[in-house]
């Protein structure tokens, strides 16, 4: 028998409560980019050093979640393993809904949001955040066909192509995203050729986890726990995900740390970075990868009850693993004359302090609370929850 | 003859060659005598022209900030004594190398190179290399974004980070938006030389010089010929427009 | 639907309210801003007032991209004469409350965009008095391009 899909009912608590919390948290975000608005980014804790900050890192972390996010959806209908279909819709919406609160908070965070016009209009190719602009508008619309030939039975039999064309635009999305950094020639952390390959894998693996984070408490907003058998099979999934996360890094790490212009910078990430470092290892590599891999492979370890704990983990890492990159990637000084110490009145040669303040935390949290408050609408208004969560058809 | 001189003397046979000798006779001799003097005000900058500037660093000494200064006071940078966020287009650097502890002092300021990468990555083409090769940032189309400053390798930008009264009419700068060096593009285009320039000349270092690099006459060109000079990041292959003797 | 109706409502309500609204703006004085200094625009009134800022839109790309400075439709030269002086000689702002761009601004309900960067007043030295300093950003103290094609004959100087 075919699965049927239903809206998300009951108008209790358990709907309305989240709903005004995560309301008001987008309402807070806006309200703080508001405020940075009149005010200047001098409210917040970025300066001429560090030009990018927390929104930057919760952005670029729902962007990169949104692009995995889908990987349910493409399991099901590109690669034909049916029994991810039940779940494939839900992982449409959370896609959509993570990349707009990311998109939020990138935008809100301009220096002139009021000129959001000019960057949709005027456009230099050469520029990788203007492809990312089509890009980002891009996924929304192929997400939205794609779920489209999911919802509409005369148009299921599309379901494959518009899958299809979906995962392209997927590695497409986070290979312009990972070449932000990647194209950067300036600063020692980034201009490396691996930071889009090393992006895509991020994003398998984040998405991944706040997919599952998503799909167990859809569940159980719906009455209707995810199956350990599913759980099994997303925690399996996930487990692959952070191997080659931490593999990719492994990777970066050891090339910089061959080339000796790269070893102030490595010096710093791995030994002598403060905060970095302690991010790097306990929260990166601890944390987020050594502690949720030991509780996806071990036996000893539920899927039922270890499975989201591990999902929460990997985000933990992910935001931990993108602040290293953005901001320890920044604090460390720019390398104009190599072999030189240098100093001035604007920080040249020392590391840049950054610490972040409250109106940059509450929008970065405003774009994650909009992003959930868009999945729990769109689950209200559209029949995005599976009644079963086994299907044979395939496909 | 003047550089300035020579500059406008091409800019008058463009205008000849354009316009015709008749009509500019026609036009009075007002016209002629303005020619002779800049850029006339209806003719656009030329790419003939490449600005440019060499510093002489063993003329710069450690501790003197007339550049700064007059950068600041020409340009209105006062700051909010807010060292992090305030905005500065040219700064003293201190360079102390490693193996053999020589210390050289040199000004730091956009480079404006050939090939810039705040302009590679503007996602609005706000960012832009005006035709006579001065690297400017279009406040009217700056969305803040801040991907120049991730992309200059001379950390020579900043970003306004609070709002702004009383301006300088010349130098228009705003809250939200990113900011550097322009050559002084207000005081090029009424042939005056860069504030700092002027500055360096008038308290008699003479560590600057600034001029047409593309003019083979130039005091600039001549000198970057026979000089040994060289520019910040060489390996990145972005033909600086600012060169440093002594480095 | 409950919630239907009550939609319908509101936009009934809201269209009544903005019919409400313009024949309350049709009505309103337009109004006319105090010209302090000069003896003519760049321009017609009527021409400046409908077309001005397409002026400057045009001047603002020719002068940032370009580097060309005519004066005819400068902001500098703009802000020059409709710039205002308080009792002590001291120029106030052009966007402040009553002033030359405000007023029509504020009847309008058309936000200034300008002088988040450009200087809303001329500039005052305080020990030189205007523009000493800097004699060649004297937009102000060019003379006119009297007589040739695309350059308005009205250059007057506009220092008082």
């Amino acid at each position: 028998m075919n699965t049927r899909y239903e809206t998300l009912g009951g108008t209790g608590r358990g709907y309305y409560v989240p709903l005004i919390l995560l309301g008001a948290l987008a309402a807070a975000g806006l309200a703080a980019s508001h405020y940075m608005d009149v005010h200047g980014h001098v409210v917040t804790g970025m300066t001429n050093q560090v030009v990018w900050g927390m929104p930057h890192v919760f952005a670029v972390f729902l962007i990169l979640a949104a692009s995995g996010a889908l990987n349910v959806a493409s399991l099901s209908s590109v690669f034909g393993r049916g029994e991810y279909k039940p779940l494939a819709r839900l992982s449409g919406l959370v896609a959509v809904a993570l990349l707009v609160g990311g998109l939020a908070v990138l935008v809100l965070d301009l220096g002139r949001p009021d000129r959001l016009i000019v960057a949709m209009t005027t456009y230099n190719f050469k520029s990788i955040f203007a492809w990312n602009i089509f890009l980002y508008t891009g996924f929304l619309a192929v997400v939205a066909v794609y779920l489209w030939m999911m919802f509409e039975p005369r148009m299921n039999r599309h379901t494959k192509t518009a899958g299809t064309v979906a995962f392209a635009w997927r590695f497409i999305l986070t290979t312009g995203t990972g070449s932000i950094f990647g194209f950067l020639v300036a600063r020692q952390a980034y201009d490396a050729a691996i930071m889009a390959p090393m992006f895509i894998v991020m994003s398998l693996s984040f998405g991944t986890a706040v997919f599952i984070l998503v799909a167990v408490a859809a569940g159980r907003l719906a009455g209707r726990t995810l199956p350990d058998a599913m759980l099994a099979r997303l925690k399996r999934l996930l487990g692959l995900f952070v191997m080659a996360v931490l593999y990719f890094a492994l990777a970066y790490h050891l090339a910089n740390l061959y080339v000796t212009e790269h070893h102030g910078v490595e010096y710093f990430i791995l030994v002598d970075g403060g905060v970095y470092t302690a991010l790097f290892w306990l929260l990166q590599v601890g944390v987020g990868a050594l502690v949720p891999l030991a509780l996806i492979y071990l036996p000893r370890f539920s899927a039922r009850r270890w499975t989201p704990a591990a999902a929460a983990l990997v985000v933990v890492g992910g935001v931990a693993q993108l602040y290293v990159i953005i901001i320890g990637g920044q604090a460390y000084p720019l390398s104009m004359f190599p072999g030189a110490d240098v100093s001035s009145s604007f920080f040249d040669g020392v590391v840049a302090s950054y610490a972040p303040s409250l109106p940059e935390i509450v929008l970065g949290v405003g774009g994650i609370a909009l992003a959930l408050l868009v999945t729990l609408v769109g689950m209200r208004v559209l029949p995005f929850m599976p009644d079963r969560y086994v299907d044979g058809t395939g496909g | 003859m003047t550089e300035s001189a020579r500059l406008a003397d091409r800019y008058r046979r463009r205008f000849l060659a354009a316009v015709g000798v008749g009509a500019v006779l026609g036009s009075g001799a007002i016209r002629l005598v303005e020619l002779a003097a800049a850029k006339p005000d209806d003719q656009p900058v030329s790419g003939e022209v490449r600005w440019g500037m060499m510093i002489d660093t063993s003329k710069c000494a450690e501790g003197c900030t007339d550049c700064v200064d007059a950068c600041n006071d020409e340009h209105g940078l006062d700051g909010f004594g807010r060292p992090q966020t305030d905005a500065q287009w040219i700064r003293k650097l201190e360079v102390r190398e490693r193996a053999t502890g020589k210390v050289t002092s040199l000004p730091m300021l956009c480079q404006h190179c050939e090939h810039p990468p705040c302009v590679d990555v503007c996602p609005t083409g706000a960012s832009f290399r005006r035709a006579d090769g001065i690297v400017l940032v279009n406040k009217h189309t700056c969305i803040g974004c801040r991907y120049c400053m991730m992309a200059c390798p001379y950390k020579a930008r900043s970003f306004v980070h609070e709002n702004l009264t009383d301006q300088r009419p010349w130098s228009p700068r705003g809250k939200g938006t990113v900011e550097s060096c322009t050559f002084c593009v207000h005081r090029i285009d009424r042939d005056a030389r860069p504030a700092c320039v002027e500055a360096c000349s008038a308290a008699g270092h003479g560590a600057m010089v600034f001029g047409d690099l593309n003019d083979p006459d130039s005091d600039i060109a001549r000198r970057a010929r026979e000089v040994p000079s060289r520019q910040v990041r060489p390996d990145l292959d972005l033909n600086t427009g600012v060169r440093y003797e002594g480095i | 639907m409950p919630i239907r109706a009550l939609t319908r409502r509101v936009a009934c309500f809201a269209l009544l309210a903005a019919g409400a609204a313009g024949f309350a703006v049709a009505h309103a004085p337009v109004p006319e801003p105090q010209v302090v200094r000069g003896e003519q625009c760049v321009a017609p009134t009527d021409v400046m007032r409908r077309d001005h800022m397409d002026f400057l839109h045009h001047q603002r790309d020719a002068t940032v991209i370009e580097g060309l400075r005519t004066p005819r439709f400068s902001l500098e030269r703009c802000v020059g004469c409709h710039a205002d002086k308080d009792a002590s000689g001291t120029y106030l702002r052009v966007d402040a409350p009553g002033q030359f761009c405000s007023t029509c601004h504020e009847y309008a309900a058309v936000e200034l965009d300008c002088f988040g960067c450009h200087a809303a007043r001329p500039y005052q030295d305080e020990n030189a008095g205007i523009d000493a300093r800097f004699p060649f950003h004297g937009l102000a103290f060019r003379q006119p391009h009297a007589g040739r094609p695309g350059i308005g004959a009205t250059g007057s100087v506009l220092h008082d």
